[in-house]
């Protein structure tokens, strides 16, 4: 094969879905030389499922992407057509943001901030191969043979990787939405010694607007104050689109029923293990047979666009009962399909395979990054994306890695479960997965990260100041908060009974009065208002840090608890096998994931309490053996 | 390192006359001297021991003298704060050190835990290091072996039950935050959220006052016979000692202490309290004085009151009334053989809601009665032993009062109004504690519980 030399570049991004943008801005932000290989140029950041960004846990993500200073955020926030604040009846912690996008919007929106980023190319070409020399990453090779040079590539692939898309009994190699597949480069990652496994995913089918009847439907409209992913963000779009929701019915479930033998996913053909929180319409009609319906929600797909993505109906079956099932679905009788829904397979890269900064341990300077990791959703790839940018950069330019903890980021639990535990189906983040989802919300995602950021060169000096002002204005209020005594007066007990709390006994500090359930900063506000009025954010800053003060405290604890074991460095050339207590299970295991701490290790399934005592008093060990060679 | 104060019992259990219970770490000194009426331990030099009472942090009563060692970190064998707490030896008395101790913020140390942690600190040398980790690993599996066959099945039975309501109630918390907009499933409300966190509390709550029934069985119910001299003191504890044969009881591990008898009523061990003084002198208080006579009284799980038939109430009675006021005690009208002189009626006022039965012990007469006193005074209504006893390890013992703290923390916060998700953290802490027990501490099943438990998806 002769190749042309093409280009020298610091890092190269394969791919340029959630994870690739994010990865190719994050690196060329923190300095890297960047280039970014596609197949398509068209499709930079494509939603190939759901035209929704956000929700619970993943809007979190968002968040701690733009605290970073992501992409994803800023660009969501200029593109969507509806906004909702989930969970609002529920505590802080678990509140989170939705967007339904404008997916044409997006793409053209995300493709532009790239090209005016200086130090990214963008790219179109399909990458086969990677230089490998001495375990080394040197580079990659397109199809068209060109050669590229870089010490970091990130492959970000999605779900392309020997691609095969499933309807009914029509099965053909396949990207999503029938773009090419990547079959070269899974074949090279296996030769170079990757360890693969092959996972599903499936996609509802799209109907024309206009042959909707959305009278049969309910309306979900957006907030009608919409709040944004980036602290960036000043203006909200006011001109929002509502969702429709309508039902499936029994005369549904036994179309289904009786044309089981024809979906892809129940007449064998699909091999690859699919995600159980994103079922097919036909698995959950087996699973849950006694449910008389199930919801659908239509959602358009842009404002200048007809295209309705029908959320519930993700299904293999064979188009024309596709069509069968839509029109038994109240205001969907008349539906017209653009587009059937479809099952896909493809190669994905066993995660434990990877160290925590995404980088792959048995090949220096190649990073993966988003589905390719066997994670499901645009956000968790986007998560994974700037990690890897930062890191790949890091690689290549002589500077620090970051990897963020569990008790710092929703990404960093993502990113510790799939390098400490892996995952058997493509893993979806739920705030359940956070052991300190108090500590993680995403009124916070800034004063967690921002600091992060910027010192990565990631968050702009102008934006810096306005955080650290923020910053400041929090704490002057607590204190503030905590000097002013008020007095039981008439006014301040009725207003406490008009809010449904107990009449006060005595005079309370301002800071305590806060601290009751009922009373919200507007009590403050009507109260003992500061002499500046604040803005919205930091004043819900104040409310939450000192209503839920306790469970912060003690969150915190664990914290610290958790951060003494994972200071504890395991040295990278030990030698599990010379640990004689250990079991045997502990030991195969950890000599797989090589966990960097002993909190890491002390995370995998099947390393006991017992086996990690040992591992320590064997570290310490060796420790002591080295001050005293000194 | 971690820092949390560990304790354990440092003595090979059941054998020798005293016993230590040992505290490592920055709170050893701040956990005890609270509990400790005596010197204040904060203020004394380092690798000194003093005497004195240790109390009961909920009652401030006295539950054992004892010998405290203080010793001061660096100069100690875990190079952390040591306090050793020497007490009498035997079981019952050991273990309540530990769990009073235990129930202070110490946390039960692992298998070979002051070895390790001696060795973390630097106390034990490099070349011990392999020893260090045979030893975790010996003991560990040791402790394993033990909590496995103390982890009844029953037990295991009801604890995986407990866990599968919490995890149920979990996964509904959780899919309402997850998939906020999934309507199959109602809101999980305060109200009903308390309603579970109280059903699985309650059941806690049981099989806690389970194990200290049965403490009483593996150990025997203290019991002290009173009563003016000659009115049959001597003749009930032979009674009590000839009738019953077996002196042991079936449960195994427990040791007794040579000047205590031993007699097993229907199942129950009663272990006598200062027999030996009732049999010199026939009269308790006389032999041991005042004071010592109220701390065994006070001591005793049960009192056995003993009155003459044949005699009128005098003072000396009355005021046996009056020092076992509020404890339990069962009232024994011996002598019916004589001509009554006793007012009954005063008798059974004075006794309030304690038992009152009368007997002929010259004659044998009325000693099942008393029998049926006893049996009914510990154990309302059927007892089967087996199921007393299932919940006997001190580490299931306070793993179960740690659940038991984590869903009165949660029912705390629903009451102050606390979001559901908040709430939320405490039951899922009683659904890892109660998975310690059983030995399933693996996270993920709760998000398998989601998705088997709720239809979710696009």
């Amino acid at each position: 094969m002769s190749t042309y030399e093409a280009g020298q570049y610091d890092v190269i991004v394969v791919g340029a879905g959630h994870a690739g943008v994010e990865a190719a801005y994050a690196a060329a932000k923190r300095g890297a030389k960047t280039l970014m290989l596609t197949m398509n140029l068209d499709m930079i950041a494509f939603m190939p499922c759901n035209p929704s960004i956000g929700g619970p846990a993943k809007g979190i993500v968002v968040r701690e992407i733009d605290a970073l200073g992501g992409l994803m955020g800023k660009v969501i926030d200029k593109t969507y057509i509806q906004m909702r604040m989930l969970n609002t009846g529920k505590g802080p912690a678990v509140r989170a943001l939705r967007a339904q996008a404008d997916k044409p919007l997006y793409i053209q929106e995300m493709k532009k901030a790239l090209e005016q980023e200086s130090n990214i190319t963008l790219r179109q070409g399909m990458v086969e191969k990677l230089v490998i020399e001495d375990g080394k990453c040197q580079g990659v090779i397109t199809e068209t043979k060109a050669l590229y040079r870089a010490k970091s590539v990130i492959i970000t692939t999605g779900t392309f990787m020997r691609g095969r898309v499933i309807i009914g009994d029509i099965s053909y190699e396949s990207g999503p939405n029938n773009q090419r597949a990547s079959v070269k480069l899974a074949e090279n990652l296996e030769e170079l010694g990757f360890e693969l496994v092959r996972f599903k995913t499936g996609t509802p089918p799209r109907v024309i607007n206009h042959s909707i009847d959305y009278s049969k439907t309910e309306i979900q409209p957006g907030d009608e104050n919409p709040q944004h992913f980036s602290y960036e963000t000043t203006e909200a779009i006011t001109d929002q689109i509502p969702c429709w929701l309508t039902y499936t019915n029994e005369n549904t479930h036994n179309i289904i029923n009786e044309n089981l033998g024809l979906s892809a996913m129940y007449s064998g053909m699909i091999k690859g293990t699919g995600p159980r929180y994103c079922p097919s319409i036909e698995d959950k009609i087996v699973r849950f047979h006694d449910k008389p319906r199930h919801q659908i929600f239509l959602e358009p797909e842009g404002r200048n666009t007809e295209e309705v993505y029908v959320q519930g109906l993700s299904t293999s079956l064979p188009e024309y009962v596709q069509r069968e099932i839509l029109r038994s679905i109240p205001g969907l009788e008349e539906a017209e399909i653009m587009r059937a829904g479809y099952a896909i397979e493809y190669d994905a890269v066993v995660p434990t395979q990877l160290w925590p900064t995404l980088e792959v341990k048995n090949v220096e300077g190649v990073f993966t990054a988003g589905q390719i990791n066997g994670t499901s959703g645009y956000e968790e790839a986007a998560g994974q994306g700037i990690m890897a940018g930062i890191n790949a950069a890091a690689k290549a330019l002589n500077k620090d890695t970051l990897i963020l903890d569990r008790s710092q980021a929703y990404i960093g639990v993502l990113i510790d479960d799939l390098v400490t535990k892996g995952t058997n189906e493509p893993y979806r983040l739920l705030t359940s997965r956070a052991e300190y989802r108090l500590l993680l919300r995403h009124d916070n995602a800034d004063l967690r990260l921002t600091d992060i950021g910027y010192k990565l060169g990631l968050i702009s000096e102008e934006r810096y100041q306005r955080f650290e002002e923020k910053k400041r204005l929090i704490e002057e209020e607590k204190q503030r908060l905590q000097e002013i005594r008020l007095k039981p007066t008439e006014q301040l007990q009725s207003l406490m009974e008009q809010i449904g709390g107990t009449r006060l006994k005595d005079g309370i500090l301002a800071y305590d009065l806060l601290k009751r359930p009922e009373v919200t900063y507007d009590i403050i506000d009507q109260v003992c208002p500061p002499e500046l009025d604040l803005a919205d954010d930091v004043k819900e800053q104040v409310e939450i840090q000192i209503k839920y003060q306790g469970y912060i405290v003690k969150s915190n604890q664990q914290v610290d608890r958790m951060k003494k074991m994972e200071n504890k460095l395991i040295p990278d050339n030990i030698d599990y096998d010379a640990i004689s207590g250990i079991a045997t299970e502990a030991r195969e295991k950890l000599k797989k994931v090589r966990p960097l701490s002993v909190a890491q290790a002390s995370r995998i399934a099947g390393v006991n309490p017992a086996d990690v005592s040992i591992l320590l008093v064997y570290i310490e060990q060796g420790n002591v053996a080295k001050v005293s060679n000194e | 390192m971690e820092k949390d104060t560990i304790a354990a019992i440092s003595t090979p259990i059941g054998e020798g006359a005293i016993a230590i219970v040992r505290l490592s770490g920055e709170e050893a000194v701040s956990i005890v001297n609270p509990l400790f009426d005596g010197k204040d331990l904060t203020n004394v030099d380092s690798h000194t021991i003093h005497y004195g009472k240790l109390l009961d942090p909920v009652t401030s009563e006295m539950v054992e003298e004892v010998m405290v060692t203080v010793m001061k970190g660096p100069k100690t064998f875990t190079k952390e704060d040591v306090i050793e707490i020497n007490c009498h030896g035997g079981l019952a008395s050991v273990n309540r050190l530990l769990e009073i101790v235990l129930s202070r913020g110490a946390r039960l140390a692992e298998p070979g835990e002051f070895t390790k942690r001696a060795f973390l600190n630097g106390r034990i040398d490099l070349s011990q290091a392999e020893a260090v980790m045979d030893l975790i690993r010996a003991k560990t599996d040791k402790a394993m072996n033990i909590a496995l066959k103390q982890l009844d099945g029953k037990l295991s039975k009801l604890v995986n039950q407990l866990r599968q309501s919490l995890i149920e109630t979990v996964a509904h918390v959780e899919v309402n935050i997850d998939y906020p907009e999934y309507d199959d499933v109602e809101e999980m409300s305060h109200q009903l959220l308390r309603e579970k966190t109280e059903e699985v509390y309650q059941e806690v709550e049981r099989l806690l006052s389970m194990a200290r029934q049965g403490k009483i069985l593996r150990e025997g119910i203290a019991t002290a016979i009173i009563g003016r001299p000659n009115v049959g003191k001597s003749s009930l504890l032979n009674a009590l000692v000839h009738e019953t044969k077996a002196i042991v009881t079936d449960i195994p591990g427990t040791t007794r202490d040579v000047i205590e008898e031993y007699v097993n009523i229907r199942g129950i061990p009663l272990r006598l309290v200062d027999t030996a003084g009732i049999r010199e002198t026939e009269d308790i208080v006389e032999k041991i004085g005042v004071e010592r006579s109220r701390k065994v009284l006070k001591e005793s799980d049960l009192i056995l009151l003993v009155l003459n038939y044949g005699e009128t109430l005098s003072d000396e009675d009355r005021q046996l009334f009056e020092a076992i006021k509020g404890l339990e005690y069962i009232v024994i009208v011996n002598k019916t053989d004589l001509p009554q002189a006793l007012d009954i009626d005063e008798v059974k006022r004075l006794a309030g809601n304690q038992k009152v039965i009368t007997t002929a012990l010259i004659e044998d007469k009325g000693i099942d009665q008393l029998e049926d006193a006893i049996a009914e005074t510990f154990f309302a209504g059927d007892i089967d032993s087996g199921d007393l006893t299932y919940v006997s390890n001190v580490r299931h013992i306070q793993l179960l009062q740690q659940t038991m703290k984590a869903l009165e923390d949660a029912k705390g916060a629903i009451d102050a109004g606390m979001p559901i998700d908040l709430v939320q953290i405490d039951v899922t802490r009683a659904w890892e504690l109660l998975g310690e027990i059983v030995g399933d501490t693996v996270q993920d099943s709760l998000i398998d519980q989601l998705f088997s438990q709720f239809c979710l998806g696009k």
